[in-house]
């Protein structure tokens, strides 16, 4: 399911750069930089991303989440600081969902 | 620009149901939505059941649209309720279910929409606010109170979706002869018709005016404006 959502984080962010003017570059894998003082985003990119990537995460997966609530700010580490952050947040993001799809 | 697709809340009746027609004659793919059916149809018309507060089934109503035309150029966020009483008679209840409906409702209908219109770069939200706010017409504090948070929403929103090239605006109607003012006294309304500069009710082809206006490709440069009607 990591890969998976790996890939639809690197889907989305190819077509953010074909959208926008800031480029992520997306061949660092993992650690590339998104947000903060590495980071290639101002804030208005990582909305947009964010955006972009819960829009394909509804169209592959058929799942709706919030990628930037209370939840993701008060994390220690930021999950938008480089892709890999990300990627591991929506991961735990995608497993809570499921285990509440189980309880009902 | 291929045929606009236009979305009107609270379209079952009123001055939503005069704004389908009205687009859908224009040659716009015309969604709709209220809490219950309509007893209507029309060719190029498609209604959803949703409240327009509840979260899960704007989300839903949102996929649905995102999977089924790819895309929203406008959305008419006309959905509202009102409810007139003395502020120290108004349960919490009330006041619950109008800010649900006016600020919720506006609120989650512009997240939606913006996040579909973002991606294309283009897009135009209309929110609808009152002459209450304005006016401070006694009686109407927590409608007017509600629809004083949708100015202030739209003035911010302009700002932040600016760089996507969507402009939201608001119009401000005087009281029109629907369902929303059936229960509020004839004396009251000619008191409020009183304190505008044209002393008339408003029309639905009034409101129609102003929502073309914001609509129009040509009004890009237009954005978290109020136009109020009857020179309020």
């Amino acid at each position: 399911m990591r890969e998976k959502i790996s890939n639809i984080v690197m889907t989305a962010i190819k077509e953010f750069n074909t959208t926008y003017e800031q480029h992520i570059p997306i061949e660092l894998g993992d650690e590339t930089p998104l947000f903060g003082k590495k980071g290639v985003l101002d804030s208005l990119g990582l909305v947009s991303l964010i955006v972009m990537i819960e829009q394909v995460l509804e169209d592959e997966l058929d799942v709706s989440l919030i990628l930037a609530d209370e939840k993701a700010t008060s994390q220690k580490t930021s999950p938008f600081l480089k892709i890999g952050f990300l990627v591991d947040y929506i991961y735990r993001l995608m497993e809570e969902e499921i285990s509440v799809w189980t309880d009902q | 620009m291929d045929r606009p697709i236009t979305l009107i809340t609270g379209s079952r009746k009123g001055i939503g149901k005069y704004l389908v027609q009205h687009y859908v004659y224009q040659g716009h793919l015309v969604i709709g939505c209220s809490r219950n059916e309509p007893d209507w149809s029309l060719d190029g018309y498609e209604h959803y059941q949703v409240d327009v507060s509840d979260e899960n089934t704007v989300r839903a109503m949102f996929t649905s649209i995102k999977k089924k035309h790819g895309r929203l150029d406008h959305l008419i966020n006309n959905a509202g309720i009102a409810s007139m009483n003395h502020f120290m008679l108004t349960p919490v209840s009330t006041v619950n279910k109008i800010f649900n409906t006016n600020v919720i409702g506006t609120f989650l209908f512009c997240r939606e929409a913006a996040k579909l219109m973002q991606k294309r770069r283009y897009g135009r939200i209309v929110n609808f606010t009152t002459v209450a706010a304005p006016l401070k017409l006694e009686g109407e504090s927590i409608y007017a109170a509600s629809k004083a948070a949708v100015i202030s929403f739209t003035e911010v929103i302009a700002r932040e979706l600016s760089p996507y090239d969507i402009t939201v605006n608001s119009i401000g109607p005087t009281p029109i002869e629907t369902d929303l003012i059936r229960s509020v006294p004839k004396e009251k309304l000619a008191a409020l018709i009183n304190r505008q500069a044209i002393k008339r009710y408003g029309t639905v082809e009034d409101v129609a005016n102003v929502v073309d206006f914001f609509l129009k490709e040509e009004s890009s440069f237009i954005t978290g404006q109020t136009l109020f009607l009857g020179g309020v």
